[in-house]
């Protein structure tokens, strides 16, 4: 990165970049949201001034670190909705359009900053300010009239300190932030502290006195915290402090406040430390603030403030960025305390309770402890569905707009958590899902009156818990899959299907890759691309998609998935002397078989009758290559489990129980080993292998046809 | 990959352990029996020395994969050399050696009839090996080394683990 080319400088300012584009990316999407949730006619005072500091906020921050394009184009964008937010132009969807796209746009240049994507063309910044000036034109002479007016209204006077100052700010760069305050009512220089540095505790500059403070008043309509939100990007928050002065002054209470504030000691100065934080610009060391800087004056902390997330949930307060490999750690440690906990359990258990009360209080405990922990552990990780959710207002908007449909989005369940891992992974698939859903399913309005539904079409988002599994839910009120079409489109393909499948097999089909219905291809799907991604995304993230689809009615496909892809909800099977755990998602039941159910095709397949169909049987010993103790199906237990829509049912030697298991990989210092799709440690310190479902049920199933 | 260090006057003149001018540093090996023969191997190589626990067998792992352990909270194959090399019996008891090594980031367990010591080798002390057949590929053997009356195959441990004939790594696997 250019940016970063300052080698002279003995100061990373890699780190504060990262900084910048983790919270430039986070005024984005909030500002996206509230753009998106804005009514053009009834906009309040409180979303208009939430979405100017948004802009306000990245212009500041990018200008500090000389990215000038995106000053240019958020300044632009600032200008214009200044105007709307002071009601001297009215919002229009137009404006608000203009201001999605310039999102994006931002978006994308953070991006190649980042140095993660290609540049943005320039001449698309350009198009962006022109059409942002367009709407300016009408009433630059008017605001040039209103902008040499003093405020009209004055409700707050606020003072602001700066200060203490170094190398990255210095005194004088406060003089460009004094200039941007002027937008929000007048300023007045009210003071500048200075101090020779004679005490040799830091760098001395000879006896020099330096500027270490200076204080100014403003009168503004707008409050001490949004003040401190707007100067938060311009300034290091913990070298500004914002305090209110007075309430509803009259501009000649201001003298007076001036004196309020002035009596402040030198010795306060010094405990301040003046030119020990010279080189330590950035540390996130707290500086202490003197305290009654301002009689009874409300100060406010800007690092609280700063945070727009801490504006819209208070509950968000206090959040802390932490790498994920830290979280990962934790996690992987207190798994290794959980495994160990029940080692210690187990041997125990062996013991007399009576001679050893305490030691099993004491385990007892510690069981409780980590069991608790585990959960608090595994919480860090989760996020809630709204971060994946809050994306799709935008996608419905745009894709219903180019299809010109009308869509009400109705989103249910945000508050439900997931890995955050999953999280990621599973907005593309969802995203592919919604558009498919506007595409193919809704009707276009016309259609949808002569068939006397409401004009509008609803897609539904919906998340909830499942068992121990999140289900996020994707329905329309469309036209719903036509049975038919996709059976003779899959016989068209030299698909094997038959007139005879049930609903679910037949919808199965369109995750078949290369499939699509549609009969026109349009730009937003019927490539016949993506189902089969979209499958095979969520069988990666050991998920399962389910559809239900009524004809004329609507369609609804079910994501299923794990609550976190660290832990797997399993049973555990025995085989010979080993066990082996089964995924608790694709077992659907077990039972003991009664001698001579089990019956033989061709000599060498098996297969058993269940509830009228006739499920292909595997011994799990026979495909692992080992002994079991069971020969004999009535022997042992059968399984049945369900994968890809396929049924089988394997034998074992018996049940032995539940767990949730921790998911370790094979591969870490083995290799891949067909059937398997990991181990895991069980409580006795033992490695058990975890068995992947998919391949075995494919594998009973190929015998079947083999034989057949 | 273990070479030995060729140290120049200058860096022996830093060393002091280096016996004389021009010599090489003495590097320290592992010696472990298979049978008969005894073999060294680069002590930095290896990461901890267990007794014998009973692994998870592998689905349809060839023999000499004995299966994996919990090595505190890893997953660790225990290969027995003394099938792949057809040496020694396959006993399983108590006093069955597992040679943790901890090769090019992966950790894998060696089942050895037993461990005898560390020596000390310098290079002058490994000839290079004369040409023959066994049952490890000779492109894994580094040479000879001779401690006292005892003959030692210094044998490439990292190279071997890594080797498709071990079958530790996917086949299509990059080697790091």
């Amino acid at each position: 990165m250019s940016n970063e080319s300052s080698a002279d400088s003995d100061f990373d300012f890699s780190e504060l970049h990262g900084l910048f584009f983790d919270e430039a990316a986070e005024h984005l999407d909030a500002m996206e949201a509230l753009l998106l949730g804005i009514d053009v006619s009834t906009a309040d005072d409180e979303q208009l001034n939430a979405i100017f500091r948004a802009a306000h906020s990245i212009k500041g921050g990018a200008a500090t670190f000389g990215f000038t394009d995106i000053t240019e184009l958020t300044h632009q964008m600032e200008t214009v909705f200044d105007r709307v937010r002071k009601g001297q132009m009215p919002l229009s969807t137009a404006l608000v359009d203009v201001f999605l796209a310039s999102g994006d746009t931002l978006k994308s240049m953070l991006l190649a900053l980042k140095g993660d994507s290609p540049g943005v063309p320039e001449a698309d910044v350009t198009a962006l300010c022109t059409r942002l000036r367009a709407f300016l034109e009408p009433v630059t002479a008017e605001s040039k009239t209103q902008a040499a007016a003093p405020a009209p209204a004055a409700k707050h006077v606020l003072e602001l300190e700066f200060g203490p100052f170094d190398k990255t700010f210095t005194a004088a760069s406060v003089d460009g932030v004094v200039a941007d305050l002027k937008d929000f009512g007048s300023v007045e220089e009210i003071g500048a502290a200075s101090a020779s540095t004679k005490t040799g505790r830091g760098k001395a500059s000879g006896g020099k006195r330096r500027i270490t403070e200076r204080r100014f008043l403003i009168q503004t309509e707008v409050s001490a915290s949004d003040l401190s939100d707007a100067i938060a990007f311009m300034a290091d928050p913990e070298r500004v402090k914002v305090s209110n002065v007075q309430d509803h002054a009259a501009s000649g209470a201001m003298k007076d406040s001036v004196k309020a504030v002035e009596p402040e000691s030198p010795g306060s100065q010094n405990e301040q430390g003046f030119g020990l934080f010279v080189d330590a610009a950035t540390l996130p060391a707290s500086q202490p603030v003197a305290a009654g800087t301002a009689g009874s004056s409300k100060v406010i902390e800007m690092k609280n403030a700063a945070k727009p997330a801490a504006a819209h949930a208070a509950g968000d307060a206090g959040s802390i960025r932490v790498s994920v490999e830290k979280v990962d750690q934790l996690i992987n440690l207190v798994g290794e305390l959980v495994i160990t906990q029940a080692m210690l359990a187990q041997t125990a258990s062996k013991a007399d309770p009576v001679l050893y009360e305490s030691l099993f209080n004491g385990l007892a405990t510690i069981e409780r402890n980590t069991r608790d922990l585990q959960e608090a552990a595994m919480s860090i990780r989760m996020m809630p569905m709204s971060v994946a959710f809050s994306r799709f207002p935008r996608v419905v908007r745009d894709v219903a707009a180019k299809l010109g449909k009308e869509v009400d989005l109705v989103t249910a369940g945000e508050g439900t958590e997931l890995d955050k891992g999953l999280i990621e992974r599973i907005v593309d698939p969802l995203t592919h899902l919604v558009r498919n859903s506007l595409d193919h399913g809704l009707e276009p309005p016309d259609e949808r009156v002569a068939k006397g539904k409401v004009r509008k079409g609803t897609v539904t988002l919906r998340a909830y818990h499942q068992g121990g599994a999140i289900v996020i839910d994707v329905a329309d009120d469309g036209r719903g899959l036509n049975r038919e079409k996709i059976l003779a489109k899959a016989k068209e393909r030299g698909m094997t299907v038959s007139d005879g499948m049930s609903d679910g097999e037949v919808w199965q089909l369109i995750f078949e890759a290369g499939f699509s219905t549609a009969d026109v291809v349009t730009d937003v799907s019927g490539r016949g691309v993506g189902m089969d991604v979209v499958r095979r995304n969520i069988q990666e993230m050991g998920g399962r998609v389910e559809i239900e689809s009524t004809d004329g009615v609507g369609t609804r496909i079910s994501i299923k998935l794990p609550l976190t892809l660290a832990i797997l909800d399993g049973m555990s099977v025995r085989v010979g002397k080993e066990v082996f755990i089964l995924p608790l998602t694709c077992v659907v039941e077990s039972l003991q078989p009664a001698a001579g159910a089990v019956r033989t095709i061709a000599g060498c397949g098996c297969v058993i009758a269940v509830r009228g169909d006739y499920l292909p049987v595997i011994s799990l010993a026979e495909a692992f290559g080992m002994h079991g103790k069971a020969d004999r199906p009535e022997q042992g237990i059968l399984v049945i489990l369900e994968s890809e829509g396929k049924k089988s049912a394997i034998l074992v030697d018996e049940l032995v129980g539940q767990h949730q298991v921790v998911i370790k990989s094979m591969e870490a210092n083995y290799r891949k080993v067909a059937g398997i799709s990991g181990a895991t440690i069980m409580g006795d310190g033992r490695v058990a292998m975890i068995v992947d479902i998919a391949h075995i049920v494919g594998l009973a199933n190929s015998r079947i046809e083999m034989a057949a | 990959m273990s070479h030995a260090v060729q140290a120049g006057p200058s860096s022996a003149r830093l060393s002091l352990s280096a016996p004389r001018e021009g010599a090489s540093i003495p590097q320290e090996y592992l010696t472990f029996r298979l049978g008969a023969e005894e073999y060294g191997i680069d002590i930095l190589k290896v990461q901890e020395i267990r007794g014998w626990e009973q692994p998870t067998m592998i689905a349809n792992a060839p023999a000499f994969i004995k299966g994996v352990i919990n090595l505190r909270g890893t997953i660790v194959p225990i290969v027995d050399m003394r099938i792949k090399f057809n040496l020694g019996e396959a006993e399983y008891n108590t006093f069955t050696v597992v040679i943790i090594l901890n090769v090019s980031n992966r950790v894998v367990g060696m089942v050895v009839d037993s461990v005898s010591d560390v020596v000390m080798l310098s290079t002058e002390q490994i000839k290079p090996a004369p040409e023959f057949s066994a049952g490890v590929d000779a492109s894994y053997i580094n040479g000879i080394g001779t401690a006292g009356e005892r003959m030692l195959i210094m044998m490439d441990i990292e190279q071997l683990m890594q080797s498709p004939q071990m079958g530790l790594t996917n086949p299509d696997a990059a080697v790091h």
